[in-house]
């Protein structure tokens, strides 16, 4: 099996989804991020924030006031569409199916939490392989590690929140622990490169490709 | 061939094989989640693939039943969604009111608490004892529960709050018996319910219902599941019933969604089109 995004055209990689994963100072993160993002940006973007089980829709109307794409909670076999920002419902998993459907679940809670990070990272993997994004931020809990793992295992980018600036640092740590992490970065470069990996005009360099940085954290 | 696809084939295979042994079809359940459990279970054995589960559930109706355990998610609570609740109160009672007889089935009850939140509403109304209630799912053992009525103190009281906003006109304590740290619910919530056993993958329909209750069984299907029990309660909704899903499920993917008119888009109460 080839590792690494495939190349499109000019060494570009190619990707078709990023996931990104946040908890406690996670949606703090996401205004930093989320407003970076071009309108004309490709690629779908799935979020799974920890929410209060009785959040009905506020987290979701929140960001969309972040961003120029349009945001929604998805409903179960939602067909996952370019350049759309999905979150996850309050008390709901939200995986991703291999005909790229959105499939929601009201199964246990998995790491203490239900949206689970890892949930629809491992699902992700196993539906978009080398061609996910997946990106964990700020967080009190060891969420999304599993998930960052299975990400890389199926040769996707991983990207994690520098923990030096993040709210809470042991989901991050967690996260790089694993020594599945390409890139370590601070909020505004996560957005930056995002916009450059999910963009219709790219500006990243010809020979651009993601390895394993070692981690400083 | 990569790992991945060769354990798709082997989830294929023991899906299929516990059909043919034990005649419960998992194959068209929602894929991702499935899978997910599948691999839950195996990493609790001593199985090092999935390939190897299946001559041990072939052979084992012990390790079975531990597996059909990963398979059924009965997550339910009482007045769950209490917007739901007072769109159904607000919406959908006072059409109840103009039929002599209501009939109302709740498919996939879980453990009952929905049943005897639908109930309570029902008696505030008025018009529980006209109502006959049908409360069904493919598993016997959240069959029983169900039947039994009896909830844990810690359930209780989160109900207690979600009653309140979901329009309750009495205390909620007027509906339970407290006995150590279980509450037993009035038997008399109990007598217009029959509770049975029914899977939305092979049964068929009932007749003449007003009203289906079927919330969060639907996001474990795939599509074609999915509109296999949506055909039945359309088959078994008099014109101008109502449907209720989940608030995560929509008409709007399905085969049926042209039969349907939107009492509450996000209480996702739906009624049949037609009939006088
Ligand atoms: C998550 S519970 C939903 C409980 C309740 N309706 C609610 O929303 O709170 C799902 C239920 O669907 C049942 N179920 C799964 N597959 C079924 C089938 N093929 N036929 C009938 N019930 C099924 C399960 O046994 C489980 O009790």
């Amino acid at each position: 099996m080839s590792r690494g995004a495939t190349r499109a055209g000019g060494g570009i990689p190619h990707y078709k989804a990023v996931v990104i994963g946040g908890s406690a100072g996670g949606v703090e993160a996401l205004a930093t991020i989320l407003p970076a993002l071009p309108g004309d940006f490709v690629l779908p973007v799935l979020v799974v924030q920890h929410l209060h089980a009785s959040d009905d829709g506020a987290f979701s109307f929140h960001l969309a006031n972040l961003t120029q794409l349009p945001v929604a909670e998805p409903c179960d076999k939602t067909k996952v569409e370019p350049g759309r920002v999905y979150t996850a419902p309050a008390n709901y998993h939200m995986l991703v199916e291999r005909d790229g459907t959105i499939a929601l679940s009201v199964e246990g809670r998995v790491n203490w939490s239900r949206p689970s990070i890892d949930v629809l990272f491992e699902s992700a993997a196993q539906a978009w392989g080398e061609a996910l994004i997946a990106v964990i931020l700020s967080g009190a809990n060891t969420d999304g590690a599993r998930g960052i793992l299975a990400v890389h295992a199926a040769g996707g980018l991983t990207i994690v929140q520098d923990p030096a600036e993040a709210g809470s640092v042991v989901m991050p740590q967690a996260a790089i622990a694993t020594g599945a992490v390409a890139h370590v970065l601070p909020a505004g470069e996560i957005g930056r490169l995002l916009a450059d990996l999910g963009g219709r005009k790219t500006n990243l360099p010809p020979g651009y490709r993601h390895s394993i940085r070692q981690s400083t954290a | 061939m990569d790992h991945d696809k060769i354990e798709i084939i082997e989830i294929d295979l023991l899906l299929e094989a516990v059909f043919r042994r034990y005649g419960y079809d998992f194959r068209s359940y929602a894929r991702a989640s499935m899978e997910r459990r599948i691999r839950q279970f195996l990493s609790v054995t001593e199985c090092s693939s999935v390939a190897e589960l299946i001559p041990r559930v072939l052979h084992d109706e012990d390790f079975f039943s531990r597996l059909v355990r990963y398979f059924s998610i009965s997550v339910t609570e009482m007045y769950r969604d209490p917007l739901v609740y007072r769109a159904i109160r607000e919406k959908v009672v006072p059409l109840l009111r103009t039929w002599p007889h209501v009939k109302i089935w709740h498919a996939g009850c879980a453990t009952g608490e929905e049943v005897y939140s639908l109930a309570i509403l029902l008696k505030e109304e008025g018009i529980y004892q006209r109502a006959t209630i049908y409360a069904t799912d493919l598993n016997d053992k959240v069959l029983a529960q169900a039947r039994e009525g009896v909830y844990s103190l810690d359930r209780i009281r989160e109900a207690t709050q979600n009653y309140q906003q979901a329009g309750g006109r009495a205390s909620f304590s007027e509906y339970y018996h407290s006995r150590y740290d279980a509450a037993a619910l009035d038997s008399s919530l109990r007598e217009r319910i029959t509770f049975a056993n029914h899977n939305l993958a092979v049964d068929g329909a009932f007749g003449e219902m007003h009203l289906v209750f079927c919330r969060n069984v639907l996001i474990y299907f795939n599509r074609e599941l999915q509109n296999r029990a949506l055909g039945l309660f359309t088959e078994s909704l008099v014109h101008g019933g109502f449907l209720c899903l989940g608030t995560k499920e929509d008409l709007r993917f399905s085969a049926v969604n042209d039969l349907y008119e939107v009492v509450d888009g996000k209480a996702k109460i739906y009624k049949k089109k037609g009939g006088p």
